[in-house]
């Protein structure tokens, strides 16, 4: 499925205390990674809805990040434990659903661990690059944007 | 004005929708003051022909109950919109698929050989399939298409009203039909025959703090009567389901299945009750979290049981 100028696209949902911070110190310090993920700040990575998630795949998205701050280490006390509860049943109704595991991503990125985010950003992007399209056969916007 | 013209059509549906308005009992009587049924193959003798024979515009209103599951189904979509001034997407089958529309778990191909060759009670020698066409000494058989997916009503032509329910509550039907007959119509869209609360708060059970550490199937526990089945362990759809049947099923000690489909605002009630269930887990580790999830079994199928086509992804990938 696979092809060689296939760019996947990336929704980002970060976390606006840890991960978006980290995605910010990773620009600054100018680390180099793909640029296939569309960032959505959110306040908490518990703040994203399931629904988000669906969403962003049915609407054109190959992969989508939640990230937020690690756990013991949330503004709000314990919104991520919410999301990490969340996001095991979400995979599972993922999987019968027929979305690959690798699509879907739950990372602890803290505003320090720029490095981490260039990581995954590149793991991912090339993951996605192996799976191919989420849809295939769907008409690409020219640019990759739209 | 002379009286209403209504029509009542089943597409991919079990028949239950009929049954629920013969559920108003007596006053289907005074449906019959009020309006002439000019269609409605469970109950009449009207036939495809006499539908072609209206004028366009001709029906007043149409309820529509089933999914659209093939080419069959959708011929009398179109017929029906073309004929009716006003069309309703009647029960949880038109208006999100309904249990049809859990065949979007699986493609075409797989359901075909599954009833048709492998099924233990079928005895298919030459493997014959389905064809839209045979020809046999009278002449040439048709029979409709087969669709890769289960679409919803809304699919394939404009609906001006959604009803939801497996079965629409006959109470919400009587309702909706002195509305009808009044002309007061609402804006186009609409659903009607529902409560825009969720089915918890016309549930009476007593709801306090929810916290499950193990989940049950229904014929796994017998519930407390009084207490909210979701904090019993019991995955009920409640919060997450549109209001107005009159909490049947929960006051029956069973949980709600989601029928009367999501809530204003919510676009995809499974993956909205992902967000509920998840919430009310009592687990601090990822590894506990597992466990306690890992009990309930078949979660899209039971997220979705009435609305697969309906939902954001609209069916499962590679099936």
């Amino acid at each position: 499925m696979a092809t060689a100028d296939f760019e996947p696209r990336i929704i980002g949902f970060l976390c606006n205390w840890c991960s978006y911070a980290g995605a910010d110190l990773a620009g600054v310090a100018r680390l180099q990674y793909p640029p296939n993920v569309r960032i959505i700040r959110v306040m908490c990575s518990g703040r994203v809805d399931p629904q988000f998630v669906f969403k962003a795949l049915a609407e054109g998205a190959d992969g989508v990040l939640v990230a937020g701050c690690h756990p013991g280490d949330c503004h709000y006390a314990d919104g991520n434990y919410k999301t990490m509860r969340r996001f095991h049943l979400m995979k599972k109704v993922l999987a019968q659903l027929g979305v690959e595991e690798e699509r879907v991503r739950l990372e602890w990125i803290s505003a320090a661990e720029a490095n981490l985010f260039a990581r995954i950003m590149q793991e991912f992007t090339e993951e996605l690059r192996r799976l191919g399209p989420f849809k295939p056969g769907r008409k690409l916007a020219a640019g990759g944007e739209g | 004005m002379g009286k209403l013209k209504i029509a009542s059509y089943w597409a991919a549906a079990c028949g239950g929708c009929d049954v629920a308005i013969l559920d108003i009992h007596e006053k289907i009587v005074d449906v019959a003051n009020i309006a002439d049924i000019v269609f409605w193959p469970v109950a009449t003798d009207f036939k495809e022909k006499d539908v072609e024979g209206y004028p366009d515009g001709y029906i007043d209103v149409t309820l529509f109950h089933g999914a659209i599951r093939n080419s069959e189904n959708e011929h009398y979509a179109q017929l029906l919109r073309r004929k009716s001034k006003v069309l309703v997407a009647f029960g949880s089958c038109s208006m999100m698929g309904g249990i049809p529309g859990l065949a979007n778990f699986k493609s075409r191909d797989g359901i075909l050989s599954r009833v048709y060759l492998e099924s233990p009670s079928t005895q298919n020698r030459e493997g014959v399939l389905p064809q839209t066409r045979v020809e046999v000494p009278e002449g040439e058989l048709e029979l409709p298409y087969f669709y890769e997916d289960v679409k919803t009503l809304a699919d394939v032509v404009d609906v001006d009203y959604f009803m939801p329910g497996c079965p629409p509550a006959p109470h919400q039907i009587w309702a909706v039909l002195q509305v009808i007959a009044s002309g007061n119509l609402p804006p186009k869209g609409a659903v009607v025959g529902a409560s825009d609360k969720s089915l918890c708060d016309e549930c009476p059970r007593v709801k306090t703090e929810k916290k499950v550490k193990k989940f049950y199937r229904p014929h796994e526990i017998i519930p407390d009567p009084e207490k909210c089945l979701l904090e019993q362990g019991i995955v009920c759809m409640g919060p997450v389901t549109r209001g107005g049947c009159g909490a049947q099923c929960t006051r029956a000690n069973m949980p709600c299945r989601g029928c009367y489909g999501p809530l204003d605002g919510v676009v995809d009630q499974g993956a909205k009750f992902v967000s509920t269930l998840a919430s009310i887990v009592d687990a601090d580790t990822p590894e506990e979290a597992e466990e306690i999830i890992g009990k309930i079994v078949d979660p899209a199928g039971t997220f979705y049981r009435f609305g697969l086509p309906g939902s954001l992804l609209r069916r499962a990938r590679n099936a």
